[in-house]
């Protein structure tokens, strides 16, 4: 995904002066001319001045898109591969404590093993054997706490 | 208690039956990992970390040593077999390497990749041994000025060198340090950019933070190539140790060269393996005697660059464990768990732990020596390495990334770091930010703040007592010398390219 560098400096213009705003709320250290505010506000007036550079660079340099995406944004497979990891990490923020580690684990392997297209016989057992190996290092060995879930009552 | 007396203990603590097997593994980790394409050794550093978390420093740092020095060579197999190279550090001379194959020689490229790997290695190591202590004992006199000279150096030299848009790179630099500002740790001791949230208070927990910078991003990569798979081209290797020892009395000068660049390059902040082995390949053509026949599978440049980086990998921990600041990306996460160890980096490390330094110069020296009977290991097993199917394995990598950044505090908070920083990185190495500078900025951040700050202070108004002291003085020239110079050199250029009236 190509992001035109005008637009990209536009973006981080507004985070600037965002930051900017939020920083100038800060209360000063009693006593001192430098409080907690002087060194982002510093870095948001660095940012702001590269941001508007990148705009001008932007503007000056080659027509482009505003955003161009790569080729494989045209191929469905590859949009669902993309997608599928990032709800697999939004599965296991939301969802992780309720289920448990090795249900959610091994729904997530399944779902990314099958739109990667690993052989269909295999995608099970390789899902629940890397999930139990996984399980077995970072709770048995390194002591995680990794959650039950729905398995509290199995927990070994 | 004395030198020697130190040097015992570090012994005790390196040949200890535990650390040789976490050395072991990791070595066995660090093989394969460099020898996928699309795996670096960054990544394996970062996939290591959540581990090490659980381990006593030695062992921790000797995981990661062993890891990366591994997988920078093993980098070059697939490189040679099948013209992908399997970290950026080898993507110099993947091309000769595959022609050298191509020519039936793809045992002495290997071989080449693997013994001046070793040799670099051990050469940095030598140079981290003799000079990390002599700067040691000068950096203890440092105060706040020189500190906040060297951070501003080191993070202007990861801007200038080697980036290929200097704008980009100090925007990518400003992003990590304002994610640096994140939390309660600044000078006014007040929550900064914690938008409420509690878990932000401690900062943006930096392990989720790399684990996704390194590992989410690439596994983003590969869900999304459209590349066709690449084949291998050969069966059978032969004996990769053939005429290694004529290379080695052929190209001595080349070896010393590309170990002196590489440790140089991988010492200067930003800049690690992948630029030391380019410019090294650039430098040897340069000088060689026979600069026509690089490109066409000659394996002189092999020799150099494959020294290069390696010995890199050594120099970039010597300012990563004299001042904190790291040399590369590896060391910017290895820094992370020097501190998250109590081993928190700085002249006093060796004047309170001069046991635990020696212990990790020892660890270097083991892992360049066991890298070449284990390197030819994983040279005869190549072809199977190769051909474990990326589609089983970038799943369960994503699925170790989310346990071992949750396992940091035990909160899922960690995966969403985790899930925003692999996104952030995955769109800012699409449109040509680089990521090191960024990585650097969150590392450095806390300490330059610190440093500025307490400077500022102490200055009262004034700024030329930041040049008052003789080394403050000397280090700001050389950043403002760095700084400015490409300013100067363009506006020199502009007034020359203006016809004269």
């Amino acid at each position: 995904m190509r992001i035109h560098d005008a637009l990209s400096g536009f973006v981080l213009a507004i985070l600037a002066v965002a930051v900017l705003v939020t920083v100038s709320q800060y209360p000063p250290t009693p006593g001192q001319n430098i409080g907690p505010s002087a060194f982002p506000a510093l870095l948001a007036f660095l940012l702001l001045g590269c941001s508007l550079l990148l705009i001008w660079r932007g503007i000056r340099g080659q027509r482009q898109a505003l955003v161009s995406l790569g080729a494989w944004t045209r191929s469905l497979p590859h949009v669902v591969n993309f997608l599928l990891v990032i709800g697999a990490l939004l599965f296991y923020v939301f969802c992780s404590n309720f289920l448990g580690f090795i249900i959610s684990s091994t729904l997530i392997l399944a779902a990314l093993f099958l739109s990667l297209g690993v052989r269909i016989v295999l995608i099970l057992p390789i899902a629940v054997g890397v999930t139990l190996l996984i399980h077995t290092i970072f709770y048995k060995l390194l002591r995680v706490p990794l959650p039950w879930g729905l398995l509290q009552g199995l927990h070994w | 208690m004395g030198f020697v007396d130190y040097v015992a203990q570090a012994f005790q603590l390196v040949f200890d039956p535990y650390v040789l097997l976490v050395m072991l593994c990791s070595a066995a980790f660090g093989l394969f990992v460099g020898a996928i394409p699309g795996l670096t050794a960054t990544m394996a550093t970062a996939l290591l970390v959540p581990i090490t978390f659980f381990m006593p420093p030695v062992p921790a740092v000797a995981a990661i040593v062993t890891a990366t020095a591994m997988a920078i060579f093993s980098g070059d197999i697939p490189g040679a077999l099948l013209r992908i190279p399997g970290t950026p550090a080898s993507a110099a001379y993947t091309d000769e390497a595959y022609q050298m194959t191509l020519k039936g020689q793809a045992e002495t490229a290997l071989g080449a990749g693997l013994v001046f790997s070793a040799i670099g290695g051990l050469f940095g190591t030598a140079v981290l041994i003799t000079a990390a202590p002599a700067l040691a004992e000068v950096a203890l006199k440092f105060s706040s000025f020189e500190y906040f000279w060297l951070v501003i150096l080191g993070l202007s030299a990861a801007v200038f060198i080697g980036s290929s848009s200097v704008l980009k790179a100090i925007i990518s630099l400003l992003i990590g340090l304002l994610v640096g500002c994140v939390g309660l740790e600044n000078p006014g001791g007040y929550p900064r950019f914690t938008f409420g949230n509690t878990e932000l208070m401690g900062g943006v927990s930096m392990i989720p933070m790399m684990v996704g910078m390194f590992a989410i991003s690439e596994v983003l990569r590969f869900v999304v190539n459209t590349d066709p798979p690449a084949r291998l081209v050969i069966k059978r290797l032969g004996n990769v140790f053939t005429g290694m020892w004529d290379l080695l009395l052929k190209y001595p000068g080349a070896i010393l060269r590309g170990s002196v660049l590489g440790t140089l390059v991988g010492i200067q902040p930003g800049a690690g393996a992948d630029m030391a082995s380019w410019m090294s390949y650039a430098v040897s053509k340069k000088f060689s005697k026979e600069p026509e026949k690089f490109g066409t599978g000659h394996v002189e440049g092999i020799v150099e660059s494959g020294a290069a980086n390696n010995s890199s990998l050594a120099g970039a921990w010597i300012p990563a464990l004299v001042f904190g600041i790291p040399g590369d990306s590896i060391t910017a996460i290895a820094i992370g768990v020097l501190y998250l160890k109590g081993l928190n980096p700085g002249p006093t490390l060796f004047l309170n732990n001069p046991e635990n330094v020696y212990a990790i110069f020892l660890v270097f020296i083991v892992a360049n020596i066991i890298m070449v009977p284990l390197g030819w290991l994983a040279i005869r097993l190549s072809t199977n390495i190769l051909r474990v199917p990326g589609n089983i394995l970038m799943p369960v990598i994503l699925l170790f990334c989310a346990v071992g950044s949750f396992a940091i505090n035990n909160t899922v908070f960690g995966v969403t770091i985790t899930l925003v920083f692999g996104l952030l990185a995955y769109v800012m190495e699409e449109n040509g930010f680089p990521v090191a500078p960024a990585i650097l900025g969150v590392v450095l951040g806390t300490m330059l703040e610190e440093n500025f700050v307490t400077s500022m202070i102490k200055s009262d108004g004034n700024l030329m007592i930041f040049f008052e002291r003789p080394i403050a003085a000397g280090l700001g020239v050389a950043t403002m010398t760095i700084l400015f110079w490409p300013l100067a050199s363009w506006a020199v250029r502009r007034l020359r390219s203006r016809p004269a009236h």
